[in-house]
């Protein structure tokens, strides 16, 4: 199946869910409502001819602006080498995706990174819990908003330029 | 558990058995065979791993971050640091991301010169790795054999480009410098010299009784696992899958290149044990010097670097692009609002998902054998956490 023809299925299937428009790119793109997210990442693994047995990346974006968070999914298939992208938006103050984690493993961490980093919550997750900062962080370091705190137990953030000593 | 421990006379009073408990041992993050700082909670009943938690973050330089406040030419000095055995490709990933959200095509003869450095990067990371293998279970001299010629390595990208670790040599758009004169003898030179040292290395070490028993069949990763939990590089073509993003979904110039793409083939155990994996690094040495050969002897006139401006603003959007460096498919995501500086950088690693899948793996691992598994995992701390 080629992609276009992949994107007509899950039109066929699921409707409004998946966006009519899929964006032409190395990687095509079309926007999939977010609380179906894991649905559709399920019927794209199993469903034969698309057969996405890889999920390449899982990146969040804070679109500040829109007051949204955009997830990206990179999926990938090693039987069929094909690709395609999915975009979920979730609202800013309250980010809630389902989790991919038992369609592909890897999201696992993945998942747990983007919520570390940007505090979306993924339901359905079985171990949600920061990843690279530590435990008893305040704050998801990459929403646009992020202040750096003045200190962390009680080591200093802030130092003098050595210009103004 | 001992079998000695079964004739033990408190044994045969208590036909159960022995009253055993679960141990919990931290390994790490300070420990000489983790490759940096990598923690692990190791759930183990006597020797034996229940399972090994990975705990990383331990790195964490908030690299992403910087990323949107240096814009991108200055970024690209971090890069070097994500992955800094292997620096090389960082710098193309990022220069190649930044290159197809403004649509720049590279000129050829930078091309040839990324390439070259890049594949000389990949010989210095497999060193190391493979060097480190045998350390890390035992056997010491055959790591001073790789370094030596990793310090080679080393001496020819520092003709390159003034710097032994954190190159820097990349821009958006080729190459920070052209080749310097005398350069193309000497890499061959070291070409003619390297290659004959891959077979002497092999009869070193890899042949090696005690070594192949130490990894055959020593954490065996299927091709579904490694695809499901998105292994890439050696690790996933240990297990069997013939896939190289140069190959199979290629870029820059290397589809004039004529090399193969080794895989593991179980051929001292099972398919996807720890020894194909550190086989298929050495069989990739051999490619990349194949490679090194063919780009040398084609280097095409004419400059290195594209015009790009020096406020360099993309039009909005979002690129994904992939590179092979020396851990496997680097995926480099990139976002930009038009503006001089990314509105956002992720950057997934080859290590990260090589860590995500020791959970799995450890489960009935000897707790000696964990660092067999980092090493043919070929896991680098700072990748893992950026």
């Amino acid at each position: 199946m080629t992609i276009a023809e992949i994107h007509r299925l899950l039109r066929e299937r699921l409707g409004t869910i998946v966006s009519d428009d899929l964006r032409d790119a190395e990687w095509p793109l079309c926007d999939v409502r977010g609380q179906s997210i894991a649905e559709v990442c399920a019927m794209l693994r199993d469903e034969p001819g698309c057969d996405f047995d890889c999920l390449s990346n899982l990146s969040a974006v804070d679109r500040k602006s829109d007051d949204a968070i955009e997830v990206y999914y990179h999926l990938f298939s090693y039987r069929h080498r094909h690709r395609l992208a999915l975009r979920a938006t979730t609202p800013r103050p309250d980010p809630i995706l389902p989790s991919v984690a038992q369609v592909w493993p890897i999201a696992n961490w993945l998942e747990r990174e983007a919520f570390d980093l940007l505090g979306v919550r993924f339901t359905g997750h079985p171990d949600l819990r920061r990843i690279l900062m530590p435990e008893d962080w305040v704050g998801h370091p990459l929403r646009k908003d992020f202040v750096e705190p003045d200190e962390y137990h009680g080591i200093s953030t802030r130092r003098e330029s050595l210009l103004k000593l | 558990m001992s079998t000695n421990a079964i004739d033990l006379d408190i044994v045969r009073e208590h036909p159960q058995g022995l009253e055993t408990e679960e141990m919990t041992l931290n390994m790490g993050p300070q420990h000489p065979s983790t490759h940096g700082v990598l923690r692990f909670v190791v759930k183990a009943d006597g020797e034996v791993m229940r399972r090994a938690i990975p705990d990383i973050g331990y790195l964490h330089r908030s690299i992403e971050k910087i990323a949107e406040k240096v814009g991108y030419h200055g970024f690209m000095p971090y890069t070097d640091r994500v992955d800094y055995v292997s620096a090389m490709q960082c710098n193309q990933g990022w220069a190649m991301a930044c290159e197809a959200l403004a649509g720049i095509t590279v000129p050829r003869r930078g091309e040839y010169c990324r390439v070259i450095a890049c594949e000389f990067g990949r010989i210095a990371s497999h060193l190391l790795s493979v060097g480190a293998t045998g350390m890390d279970i035992g056997a010491v001299t055959p790591f001073t054999h790789a370094i030596r010629e990793r310090e080679y390595i080393n001496d020819i990208l520092e003709e390159l480009c003034g710097a032994r670790l954190t190159f820097n040599f990349m821009r958006i758009g080729g190459c920070a410098w052209d080749l310097p004169p005398g350069f193309t003898r000497r890499a061959i030179a070291f070409l003619d010299r390297f290659e004959p040292l891959i077979d002497e290395f092999n009869e070193l070490i890899s042949f090696n009784k005690i070594y192949v028993e130490r990894l055959a069949d020593v954490a065996v990763i299927p091709a579904e696992m490694a695809i499901a939990y998105n292994l890439v590089g050696p690790n996933l073509r240990g297990s069997g899958v013939r896939y190289d993003v140069r190959k199979d979904a290629p870029y820059s110039v290397y589809p004039e290149f004529e090399f193969d793409v080794p895989v593991g083939t179980g051929e001292r155990g099972t398919v996807g044990d720890s020894y194909d994996r550190y086989m298929v690094r050495m069989r990739e040495m051999k490619e990349s010097c194949k490679i090194l050969r063919q780009a040398l002897a084609g280097v095409p006139e004419g400059p290195v670097v594209a015009k790009v401006p020096r406020t360099f603003r993309p039009p909005a959007g979002e690129a994904y692009v992939r590179v092979e460096a020396s851990r496997g498919d680097m995926g480099w995501f990139v976002v930009s609002d038009g503006s001089a500086f990314p509105y956002r950088v992720h950057i997934r690693t080859g290590s990260f998902a090589a860590m995500a899948v020791i959970e799995e793996i450890s489960r009935g691992l000897m707790i000696a054998d964990l660092v067999a598994v980092i090493a043919t995992l070929d896991i680098v701390a700072p990748e893992v956490d950026r």
